[in-house]
């Protein structure tokens, strides 16, 4: 019978902690701070408080002498945490490289269902079409700000290791496209000349492949291109090689073809009539989104997994990690015994108990999140790393370590603590009195 | 041997404690059994087994650009090179742009040169007489619940038939089986007629994605591909010929840092075990000072109780990352499963469970070699003593 009335209080304890950590995970910042206050006044100015507060400083000053065991909580949830922040911090760095991308008062336009640039053609009389639709913005002597764009995938070898080719995204652009991504800054060099197979580099393409620095020349379909200039964006674009789209069609025996319109809009407003004017117009079969909406809706399928697998990986180390947390917290609960007993013996309740030895695992958690989530940052912040994009080349991105990030971490690390320590929180303050005494 | 049951009794002797430590090592190896999965994938093109005698010739320049088909038969009169087939990307997707096919098109003796697709004599040659047959891979078969006969409409995202029409009909005429050594990601292809597809759409013509070259002899496999690539040397489509290994390793390495990042976090998670670990045997050990010092007493020498503490540690980490890596096993064709494709987890191979297997006794070792250090040299006296 008292088993089984210690499995039902058990079973509750279960129930009331993921209670407690579902409501947990939603809470705010704000909240999270209203809830330490109450805390720190409960501490101070109630006498349970301050019973707590004075048995946890036992603990917290006997932690010394358990270093070893203690240390084990805060490196293992700092590798959770480290892993976890580093992970999100991935996904986000591609989410918002990409997601920076575009405005809304441009919009692009490739052929039906074609999904990327890469899938997509669009003949001459269809982009004369396209740069004469009504809401496109135009320049003082009447030509509409669009840009017929080509863009095509190269083989160049990395500058982390020769041997391999990787693809880089080479985009042969009108003349307007300058006035389109006013954001495309020339570092170094100057623009390409129309005509002559010039390009120039975006400054993350230039850290990721060998031999394009300013004056040197790549092949490209067996011709000879001189590298002229060497640009920054601040999004996908550092990631592209760009020349004069004539000349890259010709080297590429396109044509008169392009892959996808960008076009400036006179206002965000204009979207849709433009929209509409296109897709009602029986000689087209196009997709028209803002550019803004076309690249964020490129990353989506990455970032996700990204966020799924760091998740995953998160929740199986946490659980490995609460575990070490719960082993070291009973092993010092049982190292205390004699002294927990003595203190009730002497007239303290259960709740100081139970809360002072759950306050320094939190305490322990804590200090783990901030060294995981710290280390990270530092190693991590600003991290460049390139994989492959939908248009079948690398599209070059930071990990980006904003502090939200950390504060999941941090959010995630006291989750840990809160789990790790209750158990043997609860055990201390059940232990028969005699029977603790008695305890080596 | 002997002390088998002295060695298990002291690993259960306090059983909380062992039971947390051992879930530890079980999620540790959980998620190493996960990771390795992962990891393999990506190098599973250069280590499968078949394709050893196989060049691939594709455009030196990009993955985009095409080959002409004349050059085929050029090709073909290559010393050492027996047989040559190509295909093209098709691009094709099923009703919605989420369920993308691996669908090319491939020359009539496209399935000679890849022995490891096993087709039924009579699925093979309804596939030769029929204009818009396929066959498909198995895993393919299963995901949509294709049979033969069917008839498949796929929207192809690059090429439109000349009508303008982006839909093309195909008929099912034959699911083949993989044989020993594929790569993976060889069970879900989906091949139709060259022919078909250079007739019917509407730029492509005569034109092809790459070549494979059988060779007569692995050995030769440099020199051949040296020979291919100097036919178009100087031309508009200059090639680059290499081993299929070489090829689609570097479509892995592509995808990114990946394989860095995974070992960044194995890192990550040994040594978090290993602490934790290590810890509980310290721990153990602490405990049980005065019955080492027993066994000591009554006869066991130092390097026997050495060796039981370490055996003690080593079994902890095998008894959990056997199971950890079972569970990895059985978890991660779930996982595929589950997520219907999007996340393609291979099972945990050979390879992964023998790398676990050492790495578990490498870690018992280091873990245990602290602990069973102090209890070798443990003092009778004092320690009956409780000093």
């Amino acid at each position: 019978m008292k088993k089984f009335l210690s499995f039902l209080g058990n079973l509750g304890l279960l129930v009331l902690l993921a209670v407690v950590l579902g409501v947990w995970t939603r809470l705010s910042m704000a909240a999270v701070g209203v809830l330490a206050v109450l805390l720190i006044l409960w501490l101070v100015f109630f006498r349970r408080g301050r019973q707590t507060l004075s048995v946890t400083r036992v603990g917290i000053s006997t932690l010394g002498q358990r270093l070893g065991a203690s240390s084990v909580i805060v490196i293992g949830i700092a590798g959770v945490v480290g892993v976890l922040v580093a992970m999100l911090a991935m996904g986000d760095g591609f989410a918002a490289t990409l997601a920076q991308t575009g405005s809304d008062d441009t919009a692009i336009v490739l052929r039906g269902g074609s999904a990327a640039e890469l899938n997509s053609v669009l003949e001459r009389d269809n982009i004369d079409v396209i740069e004469q639709a009504p809401g496109v913005a135009k320049t003082p002597d009447g030509k509409p700000v669009a840009s017929a764009e080509i863009s095509v995938v190269a083989n160049l070898p990395k500058k982390s290791d020769p041997t391999v080719d990787a693809n880089v995204q080479i985009r042969g652009v009108d003349d307007a496209a300058w006035t389109l991504r006013p954001n495309v800054k020339i570092l170094a060099g100057r623009r390409f000349k129309p005509g002559l197979r010039e390009l120039v580099v975006g400054q993350g393409a230039l850290r990721q492949f060998a031999g394009l620095e300013v004056g040197k020349q790549i092949r490209l379909a067996g011709q000879n291109w001189t590298v002229v200039g060497e640009f920054a964006s601040g999004d996908s674009h550092d990631s592209e090689l760009w020349g004069d789209r004539q000349t890259v069609a010709s080297t590429y025996r396109r044509g008169s073809s392009a892959q996808s319109v960008t076009v400036r809009l006179t206002s965000p407003e204009a979207f849709d009539t433009f929209k509409s004017a296109l897709v009602g117009d029986p000689r087209l079969k196009v997709d028209v989104s803002t550019t803004r909406d076309y690249y964020a809706k490129q990353s989506e399928g990455l970032t996700k997994v990204i966020r799924v697998v760091g998740i995953t990986v998160g929740v199986i180390m946490a659980i490995g990690a609460i575990f070490g947390a719960l082993n070291t917290m009973f092993a010092a609960v049982a190292a205390r015994a004699r002294e927990i007993a003595t203190l009730r013996a002497i007239g303290f309740r259960g709740v100081p108990v139970v809360v002072s030895v759950l306050l320094e695992t939190m305490l322990l958690a804590l200090l783990g999140g901030v060294l995981g989530g710290f280390v990270t940052w530092l190693i991590f912040n600003g991290y460049t790393a390139s994989t492959l994009g939908s248009n079948f080349s690398q599209v070059v991105f930071q990990f980006k370590v904003s502090p939200q990030l950390l504060w999941t971490g941090i959010k995630w690390a006291l989750a840990i603590g809160l789990v790790g320590g209750l158990f043997p929180a609860v055990r201390a303050a059940r232990l028969p009195v005699s029977t603790a005494l008695r305890e080596l | 041997m002997k002390y088998f049951h002295l060695v298990w009794a002291a690993l259960f002797r306090r059983k909380t404690r062992t039971f947390l430590t051992l879930v530890s090592i079980i999620t540790a190896f959980l998620l190493f059994g996960m990771l390795d999965a992962v990891r393999t994938t990506f190098d599973s093109g250069s280590k499968s087994i078949a394709g050893v005698d196989r060049l691939i010739t594709s455009s030196r320049y990009s993955i985009i650009q095409s080959l002409p088909q004349a050059l085929q038969a050029r090709i073909a009169t290559v010393p050492g090179v027996r047989d040559v087939a190509y295909a093209n990307w098709f691009g094709g997707i099923y009703q919605d742009p989420k369920n993308f096919v691996f669908s090319y098109a491939v020359s009539p003796n496209y399935l000679d040169v890849y022995p490891e697709i096993e087709l039924s004599p009579e699925q093979r040659k309804a596939f030769d007489d029929t204009r818009t047959g396929v066959v498909i891979g198995p895993l393919l078969a299963k995901k949509y619940g294709w049979k033969v006969g069917d008839k498949i409409p796929l929207q192809s995202t690059i090429f439109p038939q000349k009508n303008g029409d982006k839909t093309w009909q195909f008929d099912i005429v034959g699911i083949y089986s993989l044989g020993k050594g594929a790569a993976n990601g060889m069970d879900q292809l989906f091949l139709l007629h060259w022919k078909y597809f250079d007739e019917a759409n509407l730029y492509a013509r005569h034109e092809v994605g790459w070549y494979i070259d059988r060779l007569a002899s692995p050995d030769d496999a440099d020199r051949v591909a040296k020979a291919i690539d100097a036919i178009s040397a100087n031309s508009d489509h200059e090639t680059k010929s290499q081993t299929e290994q070489a090829f689609s390793a570097s479509f892995a390495k592509q995808l990114g840092d990946i394989g860095l990042i995974v070992t960044a976090i194995m890192g990550a998670v040994f040594f978090t075990l290993l602490l934790l670990t290590g810890n509980t045997m310290a721990q153990a050990v602490r405990e049980r000072t005065s019955e080492l010092a027993v066994l000591k007493t009554i006869g066991f020498s130092s390097r026997g109780v050495l060796g039981m503490v370490l055996a003690e540690s080593v079994l902890l980490l095998v008894f959990g990352g056997v199971i950890g890596l079972g569970i990895a096993s059985v978890l991660a064709p779930a996982v595929s499963k589950g997520s219907g494709g999007m996340v393609n987890l291979p099972p945990v191979g050979a390879g992964s469970w023998a790398l676990g297997v050492g790495l578990m006794v490498l870690i018992g070792l280091v873990v245990g070699a602290l602990p069973s250090l102090r209890a070798m040299r443990l003092n009778i006296v004092d320690a009956l003593a409780g000093r």
